[in-house]
């Protein structure tokens, strides 16, 4: 599964995100996340194997989330549906 | 090959025939129609850029753009799941335009990846997420009162695609059988 890390100064939460390639919400919260600077890392699931993207969807009905796109998981715990800048400036505390 | 210009085009044309606006941010509308333009080189049709699609076309047919689930989005929300599609007064008031649930159905999703039929049984719990509607969507008659024009869907159309009279114009046709006794 390629999971791309994209650095910031903002480390302190572990932050996932579960995207689509050509999604313009994807993207929009991509960006959201390196203008805060925070750190975080993503994995394009239109780009993965059937197998990767089965585990994929595995892990965020495991989790509670809805299989829409992005999704972002902090620090293994919180589960963010959708472009949603509020919820995740309160899950990371920015 | 198709080009930017052509799906930017399509887009247009079918904003036009539907009443509909397109993305008013030019940035974000850009990257929805390449990657509409990108799902088509892929897949050989335009799936839904926000959706992942199976590559099965008969099991991506909902979310082929634009998708079975646009118009009831566009009714309640104002604009489609994804933001291509947005509606008049969304486009004129600058209401703000955000992420939605996923209207299409589990099921659909499960058979478009065959996921395990138990996952199916008990959809997520809590979320904004999914609708909890089945894919028994109740298909109906309707008519255009002004030129006639014919549909069988859901609900009417926002506007009709033929002569532009708005939603309130069309009826639904009620087929009953009339026996003389």
């Amino acid at each position: 599964m390629d999971k791309v890390k994209v650095p910031g100064k903002n480390k302190k939460h572990k932050v996932l995100m579960y995207a689509i390639s050509t999604c313009a919400w994807c993207k929009k919260t991509k960006k959201f996340l390196v203008d805060n600077e925070v750190e975080y890392e993503y994995i394009d699931v239109d780009l993965c194997s059937e197998e990767d993207r089965q585990k994929i969807r595995d892990d965020i009905r495991r989790r509670g989330g809805s299989l829409s796109y992005p999704t972002i998981i902090v620090d293994d715990k919180k589960i963010i549906t959708g472009y949603s800048p509020d919820e995740i400036k309160e899950a990371l505390g920015i | 090959m198709t080009t930017l210009e052509k799906v930017r085009q399509r887009a247009e044309a079918d904003a036009k025939t539907y009443g509909y606006y397109l993305h008013p941010d030019p940035e974000f509308l850009n990257d929805l129609l390449e990657g509409l333009k990108k799902n088509e080189e892929r897949y050989g049709y335009p799936s839904c850029p926000c959706r992942v699609a199976s590559g099965k076309f008969e099991f991506d047919r909902d979310i082929i753009c634009p998708c079975d689930y646009r118009d009831p989005d566009v009714a309640e929300f104002g604009f489609c799941y994804c933001g291509l599609f947005v509606r008049k007064d969304v486009v004129e008031k600058k209401l703000p335009i955000h992420s939605i649930p996923e209207r299409r159905p589990v099921e659909k999703q499960a058979r478009a990846y065959a996921m395990a039929p138990e996952v199916i049984e008990k959809p997520a719990r809590a979320t904004v997420g999914v609708a909890e509607e089945t894919a028994q969507v109740k298909k109906k008659f309707w008519y255009c009162k002004q030129c006639g024009y014919t549909v069988f869907r859901e609900d009417p159309p926002y506007i009709c695609p033929i002569c532009k009279a708005k939603r309130e114009l069309f009826a639904e046709i009620t087929i009953g059988a009339f026996v003389r006794g």
